[in-house]
């Protein structure tokens, strides 16, 4: 009834074509296609960030995008990052300096938001750094550590972020021509 | 120059940074080849009696290989907690009753994943629907019971048979009750539950398993198939997060190898979140009532702990777990007389099991908050109430009223080095500032002490090293890691004594045929029993190595040293390595290392938190805490587990909390309504350090992996309600969601009014 | 999870999608970012035999400012209104609250049309168009038409928007760089909001209090007639009916609408 679609999208630098079922998500694509495991899938609502992938340049869900989305499109995921374990990517290898890992299942995704975060803004505050990955959970290290690596990548002092009371979540958010 | 101690990173990483882990979802593993997909039909309602199930028209549908209900299985209810009443047997797939939103009904087989879920919406199962029972007091009445032919909805008691003594608060000045809502929480690892099972020519079978206990888990899912353990291979491939909820196996194991079997091909099952989120275990879940009585010089003399427990649907482990609640119920005082009980009971929700701390967290939540009270009540500060009833260092080892014995502890100056560390006396100027000026955002400052059992329960565990001819070591061991670093704290452990650097070393786990032996990783006990297991291994195969060298360098063994992976005659060249004693005969030693006890590490937690008293929102500002679990191995990955500890613990205070409507349908299913933290609703934290040693192993080592949890909790509610005592408020039930917060503020202002 | 198989076509201008739209009727829908429609579709909450991807028709993707307003192409991705500095200076509300919707990835899939065509009252951006005194402008093969925002709402998830009809364009008015103000108040940063208030030149826009956004008019008359902004702002939960669920009682969000509004109306004054 519905057919299937035929998809060319480059990952991690090489060209990947198939046939797909529209409704194919971008992840399992991933996962299941081009068998490239590192993208993980951790919720079904778009919450936890697990599959972050880039897409052209950009963090996304991979969970919430369709295969035939990207169609013709460009996508990164951790592996493209760091294709050989002993030359991680400066960001992977921030997590692994500042142990910015634990059990490692959102890891993938959280490192490709850092990515896009440093990317769109290259020297965030540690509540930018906060607020930048909002998308994206972890269990395991009550995010203190990854907000280290993440500061750390962008060449700041993670130090500053230890116990850092200056600039705590507000209560609400609030924005205006007056504040 | 000795390795521990130092913060080595983590061998793991580089491969979890490249490719990623590998989790059972990711394996490529030739015996899983044509693999079929298994997707469960999960009962919607909370409690009903299966009228008729109809699989003509998922039967039919496209890769559908097989569908298979309760009556076609060929697995017998089972008690899935030993020590539960014996009639609360859950079945594989309900066949007459469902019991909880999410049981599973309709097993369904398919050739690719996505045709899954499309046959299993063609599966039609009707139900007479039947009373739900949420509230734990509702169950303990048995008006409507979840097992009719047990004729109790009373899973467990623990010392509900004996009376509680009336004179108890006899002589006391102030007495205080309070009932407290110990919340439900899901336990959430960011991967989710999954399996895979293949049977072989052999007629072994081979099952791929998220799980924190390989061989705990083979055990059980032998037990639930009813073969012999030695027929499963259990492989736990790297395991993205447990925190107690994957303490053992699941039903759907077996229900995966039984199904495997049936179909005579390999079959994986992988959950979605909004199954895990019903289908997994749920942590705490009590309903507590507190009293304490005491003088008004501040000396707490008596204190009461009653607990109404929630087993949910079926009695796992949760119901187990207020035995560890019962012996941590005074925590760290010194309180002349306590009582307790506890009475788990079965409603019609999901089973409960442990999380991050399991059963003590509730111990320390109910006294802390109680000595809260008891301050609040006497008008006396709460830190410095405290410190005047804590176990105090000379009476340690300690034999508390709760029945354990408290191997260490300086709790008062763990308390004292916290209190300085956060600043508390300018957090109390501030504090009465904000006060005096009336600012809509007041501070509210929280302090806990601490302390819980580690290493409990099991205390044996077995570890393998072996020096290879290449140079290479393998270790061998019986935990279970999931995220903790086991491969590099046990390389650094047997690096130690061996002088082979970590990168030499591979830590092997989680294959019950390479390691039949073992109790995984759970309780925190790691370190403590399997980390101290590696640590004799390889100072044995030291003095193996030296007797074998004796021989080879004619040389006494006395004089023999080793350093850097070579056994030599001390102050000379004449050596040889350990690599070259391994090429003339194998060089491994085999040990097991008994704790004989548990451990009782301790802290304590200051929080400083902001709450808008106008909107009811309350967003931790800092904390602060010191968690004493003796020498640490590798700070790195010990400050790694008390942040996620602490995490949780926050989270519980101020965020999270599995919710039912009376009918018992979940409505916190999801990531999306389920409040998890992000990165944004979290502080940074500040870590002060204190290492008291125990007895019970040559490390010293207690476990650090729930303390962050067990001491943030209360720290955290604390200040919030802190934040608003100068409003009449004297508690606040956790989570202090901002509408709680609000509420708790209008009626202390009507009650005042009145 | 996952959706139920549908058709999926990739027109290749407005028009195509447009004569696709009137050829499935309620059978298509239509997908944009995709950050509404396959959460939706992933719980099987939805199931169109035709999915339309017009994520990619660069004629639905501009910002430009056309006389008294500021005309956006419906395809414009949340990412791209956040950081434009047509509208950093033309109508800084928006981007002020679009950096408040999901989580960057979210925005940078989301789009401005997605989002109002959803008409999810719990939604940042219908409210915040709604205080902005904007339009939606909406194309089927029939032609074209402009809608007030103050008309397009019907209900939860519904619109006056018809099954064969697309908004191509959102009209917001130039403002002034002041006398504006967002209060979102969630528990998670990432959280839809329990209430939110969106002030701009007097105008005031609720979030989450009924089935539709909502203006809080009694506020705006008071405000008029000189009333203080504590007095005016007292009266922000009059003629709202808002829901009750986990996060919020009816109750608490009325207090909430007060509240907040007070604190956005101050804002906006400069306070």
């Amino acid at each position: 009834m519905t057919g299937t679609v035929k998809v060319q999208i480059a990952v991690n630098g090489a060209p990947t074509t198939a046939e797909v079922e529209p409704r194919l998500l971008l992840a399992h694509y991933l996962r299941d296609v081009v068998k490239i495991k590192a993208t993980n899938i951790g919720c079904d609502t778009t919450s936890c960030g697990a599959c972050t992938v880039l897409l052209d340049g950009e963090s996304v869900k991979s969970c919430t995008v369709l295969a035939v989305q990207a169609d013709q499109q460009v996508v990164t995921t951790m592996e493209g990052l760091s294709p050989y374990p002993d030359e991680l990517h400066p960001v992977a290898a921030a997590f692994r300096a500042e142990h910015g890992l634990q059990c490692g299942f959102c890891t993938p995704g959280m490192v490709m938001a850092a990515v896009s975060l440093l990317e769109e803004n290259p020297n965030p505050t540690e509540r930018e750094v906060r607020e930048g990955l909002e998308g994206n959970l972890c269990r395991c290290t009550g995010y203190h550590n990854i907000v280290r690596a993440v500061l750390a990548a962008a060449g700041r002092d993670p130090e500053e972020a230890e116990g850092a009371s200056a600039d705590p979540a507000s209560p609400g958010i609030s924005t205006g021509s007056g504040a | 120059m000795s390795i521990m101690g130092t913060r080595v990173v983590r061998t793991e990483d580089p491969e979890f940074l490249s490719r990623g882990a590998t989790y059972t979802d990711d394996l490529t593993d030739e015996r899983l080849k044509g693999a079929l997909h298994l997707t469960l039909v999960r009962s919607p309602l909370a409690h009903g009696r299966i009228t008729s199930i109809d699989t003509e028209a998922a039967r039919t549908a496209p890769g559908v290989v097989a569908v298979i209900t309760g009556a076609d299985l060929d697995l017998a209810p089972k008690l899935l907690f030993d020590g539960a009443n014996r009639g609360m047997v859950r079945p594989f797939l309900a066949t007459d009753k469902v019991r909880f939103v999410g049981e599973p009904v309709v097993a369904v087989l398919t050739e690719e994943l996505y045709q899954g879920q499309d046959a299993a919406d063609l599966v039609e199962i009707d139900y007479d629907p039947l009373p739900a029972v949420v509230d734990l007091r509702a169950a303990a009445t048995d008006e409507v019971l979840l097992f009719e032919e047990v004729g109790t909805n009373l899973a467990l008691g623990f010392g509900d048979d004996e009376q509680f003594d009336e004179h108890l608060f006899d002589g006391c000045d102030v007495v205080v009750t309070q009932e407290i809502v110990n919340q439900r929480l899901a336990p959430s690892p960011l991967e989710a539950r999954a399996a895979a099972a293949a049977w072989g020519d052999d007629g072994r079978v081979t099952i791929f398993c998220s799980t924190q206990n390989a061989q705990i888990a083979r055990d059980e899912v032998a037990g639930w198939l009813g073969v012999d353990p030695g027929v499963i291979h259990l492989i736990t491939p790297d395991v993205g997060g447990g925190f107690g909820a994957k303490i053992g196996a699941d039903p759907e194991f077996a229900l995966v190898a039984s199904l495997a079997k049936r179909a005579a091909r390999p079959v994986r099952w992988s959950e979605s979140r909004s199954e895990n989120m019903t289908g997994m275990v749920h942590g705490r879940a009590q309903l507590q009532t507190v009293t304490i009585g005491g003088n008004r010089d501040g000396k707490v003399l008596a204190y009461r702990l009653d607990v109404l427990a929630d087993g949910g649907g079926y009695p796992r482990l949760g119901t187990a777990l207020p035995f560890f609640t019962r012996q941590m119920a005074p925590g760290v005082y010194d309180i002349p007389k306590v009582e307790s009980r506890a009475r788990v009971f079965v409603t019609t929700t999901t089973s409960t099991g442990a999380y991050r701390g399991a059963g003590r967290p509730e111990a320390t939540a109910a006294i802390e908050r109680a000595m809260d009270l008891f301050a609040a009540e006497i008008g006396m500060d709460p830190a410095e109430v405290r410190k005047r009833n804590v176990v105090p260092p000379e009476k340690f080892p300690f034999e508390t009223k709760g029945g354990a014995v408290y191997d260490s502890g300086e709790y008062a100056k763990a308390i004292d080095r916290v209190l300085e560390g956060a600043g508390y006396a300018e957090l109390r100027a501030e504090q009465a500032a904000r006060r005096e000026r009336g600012d809509a955002v007041q501070l509210g400052i929280g302090v806990s002490a601490y302390v819980e059992i580690t290493g409990g329960g099991e205390f044996e565990e077995d570890a393998a090293v072996e020096v290879h001819a290449d140079g290479t070591v393998t270790v061998l061991t019986g935990t279970s890691p999931h995220g903790q670093g086991h491969a590099t704290a046990w390389a650094m452990l047997a690096s130690e004594h061996l002088g082979i650097p970590i990168e030499k070393i591979t830590v092997k786990h989680g294959d019950t045929d390479l390691i039949p032996r073992g109790k995984g990783t759970m309780g925190s006990r790691s370190l403590q029993t399997g980390g101290v297991a590696v640590y004799q291994a390889a100072g044995q195969l030291v003095e193996l190595a030296k007797q074998r060298a004796a021989d080879l360098l004619e040389a006494s063994a006395d004089d023999l040293e080793v350093t850097d992976g070579r056994v030599a005659v001390k102050g000379t060249d004449t050596g040889v390595t350990l690599a070259e004693l391994a090429a003339r005969e194998q060089l491994k030693v085999e040990t097991v290392f008994n704790s004989g006890a548990a451990t009782f590490p301790f802290g304590a937690h200051v929080a400083v938190v902001e709450v808008d008293v106008e909107s009811g929102k309350a967003v931790v500002d800092r904390i602060v805490t010191v968690d004493d679990a003796g020498p640490v191995l590798n700070p790195l990955l010990a400050e790694g587990q008390r942040h996620g500890g602490i995490a949780q613990g926050i989270s519980q205070a101020l965020l999270e909390e599995v919710v039912y409507d009376a009918d018992g349908n979940p409505l916190t299913a999801t990531f999306a309504d389920y409040a998890f933290p992000s990165a944004a609703e979290l502080p940074s934290f500040t870590l002060l350090n204190m290492e008291t040693p125990t007895t019970l192993n040559p490390l010293g080592a207690k476990g650090i992996g729930e303390a962050g949890t067990i001491g943030a909790t209360p720290a955290v509610q604390s200040a919030v309600v802190d934040a608003v005592s100068h409003l009449g408020v004297r508690h606040i039930d956790m989570p202090t969601s901002p509408l709680r917060v609000w509420t708790a503020i209008q009626q202390a202002a009507s009650e005042g009014a009145k | 999870m996952i959706p139920v198989g549908f058709a999926y076509a990739r027109p290749d201008s407005v028009d195509g999608a447009l004569a696709l739209l009137a050829e499935h009727g309620e059978d298509a829908t239509v997908l944009a970012g995709g950050h509404s429609l396959l959460p939706v579709m992933k719980l099987r909450l939805s199931a169109p035999e035709l999915v339309i991807d017009i994520g990619r028709l660069a004629e639905l993707n501009y910002i430009r400012v056309d006389g008294a307003d500021v005309a956006i192409g419906a395809g414009t991705r949340h990412r791209t209104v956040e950081v434009s500095d047509v509208l950093a200076a033309e109508c800084p509300l928006l981007p002020a609250v679009i950096r408040t919707v999901g989580d960057p990835q979210v925005r940078h899939r989301g789009t401005l049309g997605g989002s109002l065509a959803h008409a999810d009252p719990a939604s940042d951006l219908p409210a915040a168009v709604l205080a902005l005194g904007g339009t939606v402008v909406l194309r089927s093969p029939r032609g074209e038409r402009q809608v007030p925002i103050t008309g397009f709402y019907t209900g939860v998830f519904s619109s006056v928007k018809e099954p064969d009809e697309l908004i191509v364009e959102v009209r917001v008015p130039r403002t002034s760089a002041s006398g504006w103000a967002y209060e979102k108040f969630t528990r998670r940063a990432n959280d839809w909001a329990i209430v939110g208030v969106a002030v701009v030149e007097g105008r005031i826009g609720l979030v989450n209090m009924g089935s539709t956004p909502l203006r809080a008019s009694q506020t705006e008359a008071a405000l008029a007639d000189g009333a203080s902004i504590g007095d005016a702002a007292a009266l922000a939960d009059q003629g709202t009916e808002p829901p009750t669920d986990l996060a919020g009682t009816a109750e608490y969000r009325r207090h909430l609408a007060r509240l907040l509004t007070r604190r956005a109306l101050t804002t906006a004054a400069g306070g």
